[in-house]
């Protein structure tokens, strides 16, 4: 949006304008996707009250998880956080807001709110503390959960590779969450270990199309 | 433990008789704990698709240390290897694979298993609350639901007649596996198919906790 060729932005200045209070949609699926470099700036940068989206919070020592031990979070949505101490111990306290969401629904949930779609019925979690305080539809003999899209200010985002149009292309399984949170946010911020010029990715390989993107950090890792 | 096993020996136990049960071309997916044991056991002659819920099918084993890459692991995080003929995709087709019944076995742990097939391992209230992951699509869309677990923990069985604990998902598991017993989940409750070598009925009934019926013939587990 907006440009043709995307910014190529130091990490710093990617994540400058990212407000206290933002919420904010990280990809990764444990040590693997994690945009490493953009969260090592969001740690300088000491940003504020972030509602964090994301699949996992990683270790209290790697990745956004040291968002939470740094304080700079107030609520999660999350699938797990059962490898971060400091999720698990600020949770108990009450210190910490978090909603678990069973993982596939937290797929679905940010791909509808990226879709444009008002929701999603799923099957996942009837009968259990995920079914609580939702609507349940019955369709054509069958129960679902309503589940709500999500949507977030700022999305961090990890590839392999980008064009300076902001194609992306992943590599291994590090692929998770990450194309689906690009449609998810207002804001797109991809982190990749490549940079290279437009075309030099086969368009059969480009599974985030450029058009998502809105800035580009090269990773320091 | 009952049968003068170490919990490790009881563990690899559970895993061999649970790599039994697959077919050629079986897609299954392995939770963490005993689980994750399975793959080392599959017989010679079977293939078995492995996914992992993070977006791979064509698992293979661990990498050697200096093969790995973050890029490419275990849901458990560990660093693994892709098989030819494997594939990698988002989380959305990942867990499209689980939820539109495209994946035939799931095999997860538990906290608590009970008699109508409920399954508890998510959380211990006010004590360890990790989050349930993938484990409530995984026991929604999977063909079949096979819990690991020991048979009791501290002397406490693990199957019990009511789970107490919050639901990972509500009648969902078909077969429970213990180092002491194979049970099959059946609209009138639990199924005894197989038993340890080292244990007879009355003393398997004593550590768990519903009352079974059992199969006759009922088999010998193979150890």
């Amino acid at each position: 949006m907006g440009s043709f060729f995307k910014p190529v932005m130091s990490p710093e200045e990617a994540v400058k304008d990212i407000p206290d209070g933002a919420t904010i949609m990280v990809g990764g699926f444990n040590i693997g996707g994690v945009p490493y470099t953009l969260i090592e700036a969001l740690l300088q940068h000491g940003v504020k009250d972030l509602t964090l989206i994301c699949n996992d919070t990683a270790y209290e020592d790697v990745g956004h998880g040291k968002l939470i031990a740094n304080g700079q979070v107030k609520k999660v949505i999350a699938s797990h956080i059962g490898l971060n101490k400091v999720t698990q111990k600020l949770y108990n306290e009450g210190k910490l807001d978090v909603e678990f969401v069973p993982q596939g629904t937290l797929a679905e949930r940010i791909r509808a709110g990226g879709f444009g779609l008002g929701g999603v019925l799923t099957p996942t979690g009837l009968g259990t503390l995920a079914e609580e305080g939702k609507q349940v539809l019955e369709i054509n003999g069958k129960r679902y959960i309503l589940e709500l899209p999500l949507r977030a200010d700022f999305a961090l985002i990890k590839a392999k590779k980008a064009d300076r149009m902001g194609n992306l292309y992943y590599w291994g399984n590090a692929r998770n969450f990450n194309p689906l949170m690009a449609f998810a946010a207002d804001v797109v911020i991809a982190e990749v270990e490549e940079l290279v010029e437009v075309g030099e990715i086969d368009p059969n390989d480009v599974h985030t199309p450029g058009i998502l993107v809105d800035r580009i950090v090269l990773s320091r890792r | 433990m009952l049968i003068g096993i170490s919990e490790v020996e009881a563990k690899v136990r559970i895993a061999k008789r649970i790599a039994r049960e697959f077919k050629d071309g079986d897609v299954v997916n392995l939770g963490i704990g005993i689980p994750s044991l399975v793959s080392d056991y599959i017989p010679e002659g079977v293939r078995v698709i492995f996914h992992t819920e993070n977006g791979m099918l064509g698992a293979g084993p661990k990498a050697r240390e200096d093969e790995g890459t973050p890029d490419i692991i275990g849901a458990g995080g560990v660093k693994i290897t892709v098989l030819p003929g494997g594939s990698f995709f988002s989380s959305d087709i990942s867990f499209g694979l689980i939820r539109g019944g495209h994946i035939d076995v799931t095999v997860l742990g538990a906290l608590e298993v009970d008699e109508e097939g409920n399954l508890a391992n998510w959380m211990i209230p006010g004590k360890l609350i990790p989050g349930m992951g993938g484990a409530m699509d995984l026991v929604t869309g999977a063909r079949k639901v096979f819990v690991a677990t020991l048979h009791t923990v501290k002397g406490r069985p693990k199957i019990v007649k009511r789970c107490s604990l919050p639901l990972t998902g509500k009648r969902v598991v078909n077969k429970i596996f213990t180092e002491l017993a194979v049970f099959e989940v059946t609209p009138e409750g639990l199924l005894l198919k197989e038993i340890a070598p080292e244990v007879d009925v009355s003393s398997l009934k004593r550590v768990t906790e519903p009352d079974f019926k059992i199969e006759e013939p009922l088999k010998i587990m193979e150890v």
